[in-house]
This record gives C-alpha cells, sequence and structure tokens, in this order.
C-alpha cells in the first residue's frame, strides 16, 4: 500500500497554546503519474506507480539499487523508448498533457524535460557550443547576440559563468569533474526546460562540487520542477520536499521529506533509511 | 528491531541503550535509599546516596559524548534519530532526579536533629508512590511500551494531590505545634523535591512515546495546583 500523507499537520503544545503548524500548501503538480508500469521484455520493472511531483519543488527518489527509481526517472522524458524491448503502461501527464501520446516529438519532450546524467557527459566541443548546442538545434536564437546571451544567462544559473567566462572556447573536458557536471545542467537550462530530472547527479563527485550542485538545485527550484535520483540518504534529506521511497519496483511511501526521514510510516522505509537493508 | 547492516552502528546504540539503563538504575536506587534514610533516619544511607551523585553525572557526560559522536558518525535517521535524541533528552532528566534524590538525601541529616513528626509517614508515602513511578517509567523505557508510559504520564495526577494533601497536613501541623515548624519546613521541600521527581517522570514518559511513535504527546494532563486552592 502507498502511504500519501501530503498535508500534515503538527501541534505543539507550549504552556496553555495549542500551536497547530500546517504545511504551507503544496505547490500545482506539474507532472502525474498513475499506474505506471515499465517492462523491459518480459521482465516488469516498475509496477502501477502512482506519484506526483509538484513544480517549484524538489522530489527525490529513493531506495535500494534495482528498485525502479531510475527506470521511473526515464518515463518522464521517454527515455525509455531508446532501450529495446521497453514498455511503459499507465498515465504520465506533463500539465495533463499525456507524454506517450503519438503527437508528442520526444525530442522536443526532452527539451521541456532536461535530464542530468551521474557521470559528467559534456560534449568534445567547447564550452560555449556545449551551452549553445541545444538552443541551436531548437531555433531558439535568431542572432549571435541572442545566442551569447542564452550562453550566459545559462552558465550564470549554473553558478559556472565566473569559473569560465575568460574561457568560453576550451573544450567542455577540460573543466573539473564537479565544473563539467555544472556545465551539462547549464546546457540543459539553455533550452528553457520546465522539468530538470537528475540521476545520481553528485555521486561521482567530491564534497565540495557535491555541495555546489545543491545549492545550484536549491537556486534552480524556484523556477523548475526537479525530480532527483539519489542513493545518499543526506543529499535527499538536504535538498527536497518531497521524498518517495521505491523498494522492488513499488512505491512504498511518498511524502514530505521531514516525515520521511523522521517518522515514516511504513517499515520498509524505516529499515532502509536507518540503514538496516538495501 | 532488525540489525543495522553496519552492525557497530547498533552496537553504538545498544551501548547508549547501557548507559541510560545504568543512570535509571543508579537513580531509582537513590531515590528509595532517600527516602529509606529519611523515615528511618539512616545518616550513612543518607550519605551514600550523595555519594552516589557524582556518577550519575559522570554517566550522564559520557552518555553525551557518545551522543554527540553518534550524531556527527553515523547521522541517524528516523527512529535512530528519535532513539538518540530522546537519550539525550532523558538522560538530562535523570540526572535531574538523582540529583533531587541527593537533595532529600541531604535532610535526613536536618531532620536527624530535630523531634520526629508525624507528617513524616505522608512523606515516605508519597516517596513510595514516586519511586514505583519512577520504576514503571524506566521498564516502560526499557521494553520501549508507549502504554506503559502513558499510564505513567496520567498517574502523575496521584502524585500532585498527594503533593497537595500533604502541603494542607504539614501546614496544620506548623499551626498547631510552631515547634514543628522548622521540622514541617524541611519535609516540604522533601515532598516538592518528590513532586518534581514525578515530572521528570512524566517528561521521560512523554519521550518514550515520541521515540516509539514519532508523536507527540499532547492531549492536555489534568492538574492538581496546590497553587489554585489558596495555600
Amino acid at each position: 500500500m502507498v502511504m500519501s500523507r501530503m498535508e500534515p499537520i503538527a501541534q505543539l503544545r507550549m504552556g496553555d497554546a495549542v500551536v497547530t503548524a500546517v504545511k504551507p500548501p503544496t505547490n500545482q503538480a506539474k507532472v502525474k503519474t498513475k499506474n505506471v508500469s515499465v517492462f523491459y521484455g518480459e521482465k516488469q520493472a516498475l509496477f502501477d506507480v502512482s506519484l506526483d511531483m509538484p513544480e517549484k519543488t524538489v522530489t527525490a527518489l529513493i531506495g535500494p539499487s534495482g528498485c525502479g527509481k531510475s527506470t521511473f526517472l526515464r518515463c518522464m522524458n521517454r527515455m525509455n523508448d531508446t532501450i529495446e524491448g521497453a514498455r511503459v503502461t499507465g498515465e504520465i501527464e506533463i500539465d495533463g498533457e499525456d507524454v506517450n501520446d503519438k503527437s508528442i516529438d520526444p525530442v522536443l519532450l526532452r527539451a521541456r524535460v532536461g535530464m542530468v546524467f551521474q557521470k559528467p557527459n559534456p560534449f568534445p566541443k567547447s564550452i560555449f557550443d556545449n551551452v549553445a548546442y541545444g538552443a541551436r538545434i531548437h531555433g531558439l536564437a535568431s542572432t549571435s547576440q541572442e545566442l551569447e546571451t542564452i550562453v550566459e544567462r545559462s552558465l550564470e544559473r549554473a553558478g559556472l559563468w565566473g569559473e569560465v567566462k575568460d574561457r568560453l572556447h576550451q573544450p567542455g573536458t577540460s573543466l573539473s569533474g564537479g565544473q563539467q557536471q555544472r556545465l551539462v545542467i547549464a546546457r540543459a537550462i539553455a533550452v528553457s526546460p520546465e522539468i530538470i530530472l537528475m540521476d545520481e547527479p553528485c555521486s561521482a563527485l567530491d564534497p565540495i562540487a557535491t555541495a555546489k550542485i545543491e545549492e545550484l538545485i536549491d537556486e534552480l527550484k524556484a523556477n523548475y520542477c526537479i525530480v532527483i535520483v539519489t542513493h545518499s540518504m543526506a543529499q535527499a534529506a538536504r535538498v527536497s520536499q518531497q521524498t518517495a521511497f521505491f523498494h522492488l519496483g513499488k512505491l512504498v511511501e511518498t511524502g514530505p521529506t521531514e516525515m520521511i526521514f523522521t517518522n515514516p510510516r511504513e517499515a520498509r522505509t524505516q529499515d532502509y533509511i536507518t540503514g538496516r537493508f538495501g | 528491531m532488525t540489525e543495522h547492516t553496519v552492525r557497530s552502528f547498533s552496537a553504538d546504540l545498544e551501548d547508549l541503550s547501557g548507559d541510560l539503563a545504568r543512570m535509571g538504575g543508579l537513580a531509582e536506587d537513590m531515590l528509595s535509599d532517600a527516602i529509606q534514610a529519611i523515615s528511618t533516619r539512616d545518616l550513612a544511607l543518607a550519605d551514600t546516596v550523595v555519594a552516589r551523585d557524582p556518577q550519575v553525572d559522570a554517566l550522564q557526560i559520557e552518555a553525551e559524548k557518545k551522543i554527540l559522536r553518534l550524531l556527527a558518525l553515523r547521522q541517524p535517521l528516523a527512529r535512530d534519530l528519535r532513539q538518540t535524541i530522546s537519550a539525550l533528552k532523558i538522560a538530562a532528566e535523570l540526572e535531574r532526579v538523582a540529583d533531587l534524590a541527593k537533595n532529600i538525601a541531604k535532610r535526613a541529616k536536618v531532620l536527624d536533629t530535630i523531634e520526629p513528626v508525624a507528617a513524616l509517614k505522608g512523606v515516605a508515602r508519597m516517596g513510595k508512590l514516586v519511586s514505583a513511578q519512577l520504576k514503571r517509567v524506566l521498564d516502560a523505557y526499557s521494553a520501549l511500551e508507549p502504554d506503559a508510559a502513558n499510564k505513567v504520564w496520567t498517574r502523575d495526577e496521584e502524585v500532585d494531590e498527594h503533593y497537595q494533601s500533604l502541603f494542607r497536613e504539614v501546614v496544620t501541623y506548623m499551626i498547631e505545634d510552631p515547634r514543628t515548624i522548622s521540622a514541617c519546613a524541611h519535609l516540604l521541600f522533601v515532598a516538592k523535591n518528590l513532586e518534581r521527581i514525578g515530572d521528570h517522570c512524566t517528561n521521560i514518559a512523554e519521550e518514550i512515546h515520541f521515540l516509539v511513535t514519532g508523536e507527540t504527546l499532547t492531549s492536555e494532563r489534568p492538574k492538581v495546583d496546590a497553587l489554585d486552592n489558596g495555600n
């Protein structure tokens, strides 16, 4: 059974007064999923997952390896289409639009739903071209001036501008791992996405680079719906407002991050986050 | 609860529970001995109570160090986190209980120099009641039984009522025979200390409830306040 607790009300007794803390209204759902199942050939990897991801909110997907969290993440920009034999059933809607509808162009969809992977994967091009690439192919800039503005703004938002502005024409691969990860985030932002999916974006980074990415996630939250898969419980706790726990292809429990990490309802969630299995 | 994948983490938590259990055991013995010392005018026993207080203080410091280390090195979550934080708070409550027991024992010496007063019996009875509360709440803590803890929480009303009637009784003695005022004043302090220990027991009960359920006890506990009755 999936426990959903998005409107917790806590009561504190202070002397004679009872203070009722009500969670601020949850943002509207940007992505809605209902009964999503994924099959890789005969094997079912995801079972009837229903989860809403609100806009301007970071949703963390946690769970042991092979629990289906990355599979679920990839459903949202139809990355599973690229895997042979993969079949997705159920409903996935972004702003009420079915992403699996025949009229949806997956390339355009992936511009709306950007993705950042575990290992930074800059193109073998200059820093500038890495960021300009998507904007160019989607025709987002009509003049080189406009293109430069997009590149500068994206790099600024990704917190990288100050570090690279004097070497925009050096290869993207010349940057450090943490810088490369921010470069690919800048690349994702450059095409003005609405949703950013992150699949373990910090697992290959040192603590300082990780902190910078986390700070960036926090800033990006103001404008985007962010969904992050992470194996670091502490990271999920730090960056997200909503946490969903997956186990064996099923969504076990979802709720406000604070509650999942202090008082989860499900025994399996409790066992996982306290390091008792997985 | 199942073992941690990292077994040393479980060992750390158990180690902490052990410290708390020792603190609880010491505080419990100190309290019953202090009451015994007062009622039987056993000064030697009173001295041992006073002498045991530093042990409880040392255990509290030790537990705090372990808790700090656990938080820094293990980053406990969910129930582990609640268990760690509860241990920190319960250790402080037990330190206060031991301190109050010591205060009671110290009064045994003063009370020995004055005539025995009848009110002593009432204080001893209240002491037994509070001792039982402490024992029950410590049992509830070691068994992690929120229901048993809730009972302690509710039964504090009895302690408060006892304190209130004792207060009246002692005041009556003082009015009737001013020569007992000095002894009675000391007994009032003893009774007040016992009443405070009762409150610490309810605080521990609240922590147990929070530890196990993750919820805070919120309903208003019935309170009997001596000050509300014109005393």
